[in-house]
């Protein structure tokens, strides 16, 4: 710490030397990057950021540190609102998840399109597990969707919140398997997973990530999965789409920047993240945490968002919101 | 006994010279960070990170434990000299710390404190030692609504603390719950009185947003207009002989408020949804309860130092409990920490104690060791917070207002609630003119993000019948102990009215 | 003070008014088989609220509370001379930092109170006024990961050359 700030002395005089000099070449972070995060501290969402961070710092891939700042508020509203008027666009960017397509469309007095947040990078998206209590004895989904029906609407799920990722799966569930499920909302995903380690609800939708270690355990059993194809860690878990249901759902993993970026510092950006996706950290974390990789440029998200949006429409319409 | 070679060879890792010294760094740092209102040890684990890169991951998890340990020593020091509760854990001990602050006993108030806490955490990590796993599995049978009766139990144990107004007391409660709810509705997700559509209140009000209003502008307007402005700084003398003086007439005063903190506040801190906070607030209102003369309680009793911080202590070591046996963050510092563990390459879960089981006993060793020297730099540096008192009013003053518009900022970073907080205290100014007591509206915030939730989420799980609070087995039990003491002094006071009433 | 203490009451009504009809924008009754709605833990508290405001008022018409029985003024000369003093000083402190930045901003309050209002020496004033925001600004932005409000741009040269210091 010490040395650094020696050095940075010396540094600082020259800074101010190149500054006058310099014109207007490639962006350079001047300040401390606000690094907003759609969610509150400790969930998923924000270990993925304190991650990235880590990676970015470890590395010295920034002359300026990214310095997290949760804003959960209102399923991500209140991040939304900061970026859409963030005071300085060069040096604030988002993490999100996708209530950056959702909240916009449920809380329309936000006024927020998303298209015109910069594109920097997608990170890789998280796939969804439903998952019961090994206690429960149910070990596949046709015993669980009996077990569902049986119980005639008495069947408690736990979630982090109406409008967030697991209940659009669980209320897809609902529509197309003709289900009544109770679902109690928390304040997040690890109260989620103790409430279902302790059987105070019977089954949960999740991200692999934060079941982990319960899965580990054996406390918990993976029934089915949302994703495309079958996950590497859980070899065994069979698809919707194999049921014959064509449907997957991801919650994204990306960084996007505020309204108004300069071209200079959003290139700057892609340039950062792309950096930080292909580092070893990145790779094996994803790896190790059941992310599916999935590297878009930012046009190719431009494009994602587009679908995702019209994705999200239909699914609250097919809910009857 | 082979935890017993883990902890000790934990212990042992912690006295290397290199850990010794992060040890010493990380207890001073996590001291000023905790003593800092609006900071406490989340920012502390926060500036963890860095630090992981330059020492092994051992040493980084010591460094880390000596932070937690310093900042939870740390925030009774903002209670007790500056009288703002520098964190939801801290509240409890202005009540009872800044009146000896007042009256010259600052000293005997912040040595209590010290060795309360010592205790606190010490009697935590001996119960962590023997029975973490059963704990563990208690801790699971605690679903929403046996924490909703806990939350019910901890309204009954301070319904005492308010004035003599009833009326106004309980204005005062439910005006904290009513800005508790503020943001956004859990349950149905939806917004929820989100005045005037302003964006700031959509991520609610925050804890040390009331606090630091109420407290740090507030009761410092209150206090320069009672005394005119010629409040003659305490007289508080420090001295060796009068810190050995200070800790016996605390621990002989104090005594009892150390055993109920340092056992209640672990029971209620390894349930995960409760949490420091609640621990020791409840360990605040028992001693009071079962004290000699209660009376002296909110004047200046070493108990109602003693209490609470020994409970924060000993609940905080608890929060750990469910982070390390089950891999489920007990509180925002744990979930960081739990962030801090995928990066070091650790899988957080209910196998981390047996795959894992070096980490985790190194990081209980380095409690013990932590808690230790917390104790011993907390003691040296209480001439220093001592000094600080006895600067005259007119500079203590306005750094205390400083202090408070910072801590304000940092707790949520929004300009927004520095505003809201300058509101809240010029709000609170008035009220407390007018003999409304403001300690219930800021305990009331506190709790109410708990209890509202878990309300609902019972009833939720029993389809709106209200039985399912009196037919758990666990729930059962404490909603009717708490029922009872409600009731309690409702009960007293009609029969007062009744007395008097009669002999007129 | 009698008559604050009922105006108070009835400020505080109004507010208990407002928040209910703020609260009612959700469900606020008892939805069967689900509980409370999402504005009934608000709402019902607020008529609570309410409810203690009309007992408050009461006990001023009976003269029973201490606030009711007093004639001496809510806040004499000297009083409402230093709410203005302290309680503008801290206002116009909050409004500079979106101007001046949070340590600028400091800087001018430690002035404005202690050489000011403590009429204490210039020495002691400046060196507070100069020392602290300096502290705060290693201690918050370099240690603690914080960045604190800049103010304008006018300030960005300055807080550049900082930064290039503190990393």
């Amino acid at each position: 710490m010490k040395k650094r700030m020696f050095l940075g002395l010396a540094g600082a005089a020259a800074m101010v030397l190149s500054s006058i000099g310099g014109s207007a070449q490639a962006f350079e972070p001047t300040k401390p990057i606000d690094f907003v995060i759609m969610a509150g501290a400790g969930g998923g969402a924000d270990q993925i950021a304190r991650f990235i961070q880590s990676v970015a710092e470890k590395k010295d891939l920034t002359s300026r540190p990214l310095v997290p700042n949760n804003k959960g508020g209102g399923s991500g509203a209140e991040a939304l609102i900061a970026l859409k008027g963030a005071s300085d666009p060069d040096h604030t960017i988002l993490v999100t998840l996708n209530s950056f397509f959702a909240t916009p469309l449920r809380q329309k007095a936000l006024d927020i399109d998303i298209q015109t947040f910069t594109p920097v990078a997608m990170m890789g998206v998280d796939p969804f597990v439903l998952w019961v209590h090994k206690d429960s004895g149910i070990t596949t989904f046709e015993q669980w969707l009996e077990t569902v029906k049986a119980a005639n609407g008495e069947y408690v799920m736990g979630g982090t919140g109406k409008g967030q990722e697991d209940s659009t799966v669980i209320a897809w569930m609902e529509g197309a398997y003709d289900l009544k499920i109770k679902y109690i909302p928390y304040d997040g995903g690890g109260a989620v997973a103790k409430d279902l380690a302790g059987q105070q609800i019977m089954a949960s939708v999740n991200n692999p990530a934060e079941a982990k270690g319960f899965f580990e355990s054996g406390d918990v059993v993976p029934l089915i999965a949302f994703s495309d194809e079958r996950m590497e860690a859980y070899p065994d878990v069979r698809t919707v789409k194999e049921l014959g249901n064509d449907f997957s759902y991801y919650n994204q993993r990306a960084v996007v920047g505020a309204p108004g970026m300069s071209d200079e510092a959003a290139a700057y950006y892609q340039e950062l993240f792309k950096t930080i996706y292909d580092t070893a950290e990145w790779q094996e974390y994803m790896a190790s945490e059941s992310l599916s990789p999935l590297w878009l440029n930012a046009e190719e998200q431009t494009a994602y968002w587009a679908t995702q949006v019209q994705n999200h429409k239909d699914l609250f319409a097919a809910m009857g919101e | 006994m082979e935890i017993l070679g883990l902890l000790g060879d934990g212990m042992w890792l912690s006295l290397q010279p290199l850990n010794l010294m992060l040890i010493l760094i990380g207890v001073t740092l996590g001291l000023f960070i905790g003593a800092m209102p609006g900071l406490g040890s989340v920012n502390g684990v926060a500036i963890l990170l860095p630090v992981t890169f330059l020492v092994p991951p051992g040493s980084a998890i010591i460094f880390l434990a000596a932070i937690y340990y310093g900042a939870m020593y740390g925030g009774a020091i903002s209670s007790i000299t500056l009288g703002i509760p520098g964190a939801s854990t801290a509240v409890a001990t202005t009540f009872d710390g800044r009146p000896l602050a007042l009256n010259g006993r600052a000293s005997l108030a912040l040595v209590t404190a010290a060795i309360a806490s010592f205790i606190g955490g010490t009697v935590a990590n001996i119960l962590f030692t023997l029975f973490a796993p059963v704990l563990a599995s208690v801790a699971l049978n605690f679903g929403p609504p046996e924490i909703f009766a806990l939350m019910l139990l901890a309204f009954a144990t301070f319904v005492g603390l308010g004035g003599d107004d009833i009326p106004k007391t309980i204005f005062s409660i439910c005006i904290g719950l009513v800005f508790a709810a503020v943001g956004f509705d859990q349950i149905s997700g939806a917004p929820r009185l989100v005045f005037f559509d302003i964006s700031g209140f959509l991520h609610g009000i925050n804890f040390l947003v009331l606090a630091i209003g109420v407290y740090g502008i507030g009761e410092m307007l209150w206090t320069l207009d009672s005394t005119r402005g010629k409040i003659t700084s305490s007289e508080a003398k420090m001295s060796f002989k009068g810190i050995v003086a200070d800790s016996k007439e605390g621990m002989k005063r104090g005594w009892k408020g150390t055993t109920v903190g340092s056992f209640l506040g672990f029971f209620v801190g390894i349930l995960p949804a409760a949490g420091a906070t609640p621990g020791s607030l409840m360990s605040y209102g028992v001693t009071k309860m079962i004290a000699k003369n209660p009376q002296e309680f909110g004047k200046g009793h070493p108990g109602g130092v003693a209490a609470p911080e020994a409970a924060n202590n000993s609940a905080s070591t608890g929060s750990m409990l469910p982070m390390l046996t089950l891999g489920i963050p007990g509180s925002p510092t744990t979930a960081i920490l739990l962030g801090g563990m995928v990066i070091w390459g650790l899988t957080p879960g209910p196998r981390m104690f047996v795959d894992q089981s070096e980490f985790v006993w190194g990081l209980i060793g380095s409690f013990y060791v932590s808690n230790f020297f917390a104790l011993a730099i907390n003691l040296a540096f209480i001439p220093l917070f001592i000094w600080m008192l006895r600067m005259p009013f007119t500079v203590l003053a306005p750094l205390i207002f400083v202090l408070s518009v910072v801590g304000g900022f940092a707790a949520t970073r929004d300009m927004h609630d520095v505003w809201l907080m300058l509101g809240f205290g010029l709000g609170a100014f008035f009220l407390r003119k007018f003999d409304y007591p403001l300690a219930p509206a800021v305990l009331a915030i506190v709790l109410g993000p708990i209890a509202e939730p878990t309300l609902r989420q019972s009833l939720l799980l029993s389809s709106g019948d209200p039985a399912i609070f009196f037919n758990r087995p666990i729930a059962g039990p404490i909603t009717i102990a708490a029922i009872i003491l409600i009731l309690l002094p409702l009960f007293k006071v009609i029969r007062d009215k009744m007395r008097t009433r009669n002999a007129a | 003070m009698r008559l604050g203490e009922i105006i108070t009451a009835g400020v505080l009504a109004l507010l208990s008014i407002y928040l209910m009809v703020k609260s009612s924008e959700l469900e606020i009754g008892y939805i069967s088989g689900e509980g409370p709605g999402g504005g009934a833990w608000p709402f019902w508290l607020s008529a609570i609220m309410l409810i203690c405001t009309g007992v408050i008022a009461y006990n001023w018409y009976k003269r029973t509370s201490p606030p009711s029985q007093s004639t001496e003024p809510l806040l004499d000369r000297y009083g409402w001379m230093m709410l203005l003093k302290v309680g503008g000083g801290l206002f116009l402190f909050i409004a500079l930092i979106d101007v001046i930045s949070m340590y600028g901003a400091m800087a001018v309050f430690l002035i404005y109170y202690v050489g000011f209002l403590g009429r204490h020496s210039w020495f002691l004033t400046l060196s507070l006024a100069i020392i602290l925001p300096i502290v705060f600004f290693f201690f918050f932005e370099g240690l603690m990961r914080i960045t604190m409000p800049k103010g304008l741009p006018f300030t960005e040269p300055f807080f550049n050359v900082m930064y290039e210091i503190i990393y």
